[in-house]
């Protein structure tokens, strides 16, 4: 049988983290009563007209630069029409013709053979980020035949950002996914949060045989975290494998992955080409974006999107932050990336390392073989560890001071966990931890364990 | 050009036009024709403008909270409303199929 090349690209919904919507002043919250985040633009009434949020701009262009895309100074809106109860105005502004930015890339980090010291450095092609509304939110009474519509999403600010397909499975999709939400998450301009919404992803998926042209692609929507788009993904591409190699064929479709089942299914509503009848939106002129060198003159410098300045002001990215733990402290390469992926633990590390005289190299074991085990364990952030940055030093300076072994810090340690509020300290006392330093004690010991084993010793003499 | 059946088909879908009888179809066709003319200017050479705003300043709003919190005003144009939420059928509602339809040109 010949082999198969699965080919996966990406669409990527990410939410602009902006205090109002992208083309108007409604506030833009997660989880409020319905239809009261709403303006009169939002709910699509005659006489309203879009104006664009600064922010959402800023938003982009930040995003743009941290993924190397060419950034296009003059940008288009249009109109993408399709008839869904969530959309009131029947159309979404987007930008299909001229987006903000494109070519771009993204690398991202794998391990082989679920290895961490085996990594390994891939790249996907940006092939563009682009402004759009979001729409609001349908929610199916299937018992009352109806759909109930709440709009206070419709209108958010989203940067689509597209990925070319050049990933080949499900691990590599959602490698390349997360590290989009760390940068998006270091920038600010997203918080990412996928179970919130703030970050949906949709897959493109395709098989064929080397050397042959790219097969038939389906897309795969409602994919809610991370975990499940590697399932989706890799369900799919088998999916097209047995159907193909059973003489059947892939048709171009949407499906949904089905979390329960783990199958992806085709989508109702979505039998059928749509045909989207993009046209130029007639109420917004061109964005014009401007760098130090086209920055004109006398213009009102809130109406100026000014890309140097941004550029100037980027914070570090993921791969420089590692870089530079992996260079201030010793680190391995593996190390900062479980650093980073957790929520606060760099700076549970960072602060651990201020506080005690232990190499960094030996803390680092300790907050992820250690600290870090015990946290998953108990399914808790960092942020929740009852053990705290100066408990852990102050066990580790003893650890140092070889007060105790580590055996004993483990004990130590465990106890800790339990949050009672001892220090390190207290504990080894009390449960008698303390290394023997005394040399003639030591002594003593070990000659009455020999006393006591006189045929081993005359057998180990021997030899 | 003339409009096929299936043009015509398809626009009912798409726009939810409804071109009710023969001579709604025939002024489309006399419609397209009047717009075809468009074809016999040369733009070689022309950037394609497609608004006269394409030279305005495009308006950048400051990020702030102005609007919102209308939730009654906004239901009272709701024919059918569950506590906050507007109501709507459970999916699209596709058009009958071309055939159930066919009678529409038969009038006059």
């Amino acid at each position: 049988l010949a082999p198969w090349v699965p080919v996966v690209g990406l669409e990527i919904h990410a939410q602009i983290s902006s205090n109002s919507k992208l083309f108007s002043g409604s506030q833009v919250q997660f989880a409020a009563p319905p239809n009261s985040l709403v303006s009169f633009f939002d709910a699509s009434l005659p006489g309203t007209l879009p104006v664009l949020n600064r922010r959402c701009v800023e938003a982009a262009v930040m995003t743009g630069l941290a993924l190397n895309c060419s950034i296009n100074k003059k940008s288009l809106f249009d109109r993408k029409h399709y008839f869904y109860a969530d959309l009131p105005a029947g159309y979404q502004i987007t930008q299909q013709r001229v987006p903000i930015a494109v070519n771009g890339s993204l690398s991202y980090s794998l391990c082989i053979d679920n290895k961490m010291s085996q990594m390994v450095t891939k790249t996907v092609r940006i092939k563009q980020i682009q402004l759009e509304q979001d729409s609001g939110k349908s929610l199916h009474d299937d018992t009352r035949n109806q759909t109930l519509v709440d709009l206070n999403r419709a209108g958010v600010g989203l940067m689509e950002v597209v990925m070319e397909p050049d990933m080949c499975c499900g691990e590599e999709a959602a490698a390349a996914v997360r590290e989009l939400q760390l940068i998006l998450q270091t920038l600010g301009s997203s918080q990412a949060v996928m179970a919130e919404g703030q970050l949906r992803v949709d897959a493109n998926v395709s098989v064929h045989h080397p050397g042959e042209p790219y097969g038939v692609r389906t897309e795969v929507k409602n994919i809610n975290s991370l975990r499940f788009l590697a399932k989706a993904v890799d369900y799919e591409i088998q999916r097209q494998i047995e159907e193909l190699e059973n003489g059947g064929t892939i048709l171009n479709e949407t499906r949904a992955f089905d979390s329960r089942l783990g199958c992806t299914m085709p989508m109702r509503d979505k039998e059928g080409k749509q045909d989207y009848r993009f046209m130029p939106e007639p109420n917004l002129p061109p964005l014009i974006l401007y760098d130090a060198k086209s920055l004109p003159a006398n213009m009102n410098h809130q109406q100026v999107v000014n890309i140097d300045w941004i550029q100037d002001r980027l914070p570090d990215l993921p791969s420089v932050k590692r870089a530079k733990l992996v260079e201030q402290y010793g680190i391995l390469p593996e190390h900062s990336f479980t650093l980073l992926n957790e929520d606060g633990l760099t700076e549970f590390f960072e602060n651990v390392v201020k506080q005690t005289h232990m190499k960094p190299k030996k803390v680092i074991g300790w907050i992820i073989k250690d600290l870090l085990s015990y946290l998953k364990q108990h399914s808790l952030t960092v942020k929740e560890s009852p053990v705290s940055p100066f408990l852990l030093a102050d066990l580790l300076n003893l650890l140092e001071k070889k007060v105790i072994s580590s055996t004993a810090a483990k004990q130590v340690l465990a106890e800790l966990w339990k949050g009672e509020g001892k220090t390190p300290l207290e504990i080894v006392k009390e449960k008698n931890l303390e290394l023997l330093q005394d040399q003639k004690e030591l002594e003593q010991i070990c000659q009455a364990v020999i006393d006591g084993q006189e045929n081993e010793v005359i057998m180990v003499l021997l030899g | 050009h003339r409009v096929t059946v299936d043009v015509l088909d398809r626009l009912e879908q798409l726009a939810l036009v409804d071109f009710r009888d023969a001579e709604g179809v025939q002024r489309l066709q006399k419609a397209i024709q009047f717009a075809d003319q468009l074809h016999e200017v040369n733009t070689d050479g022309v950037e394609p403008m497609d608004s006269v705003l394409e030279d305005r300043c495009l308006y950048l709003r400051e990020d702030d909270v102005t609007e919102g919190n209308c939730t009654k005003e906004l239901l009272r144009n709701a024919r059918e409303k569950v506590e906050e939420y507007f109501v709507a059928p459970p999916g699209n509602i596709p058009l009958p199929k071309l055939e159930e339809r066919e009678t529409f040109l038969q009038g006059s």
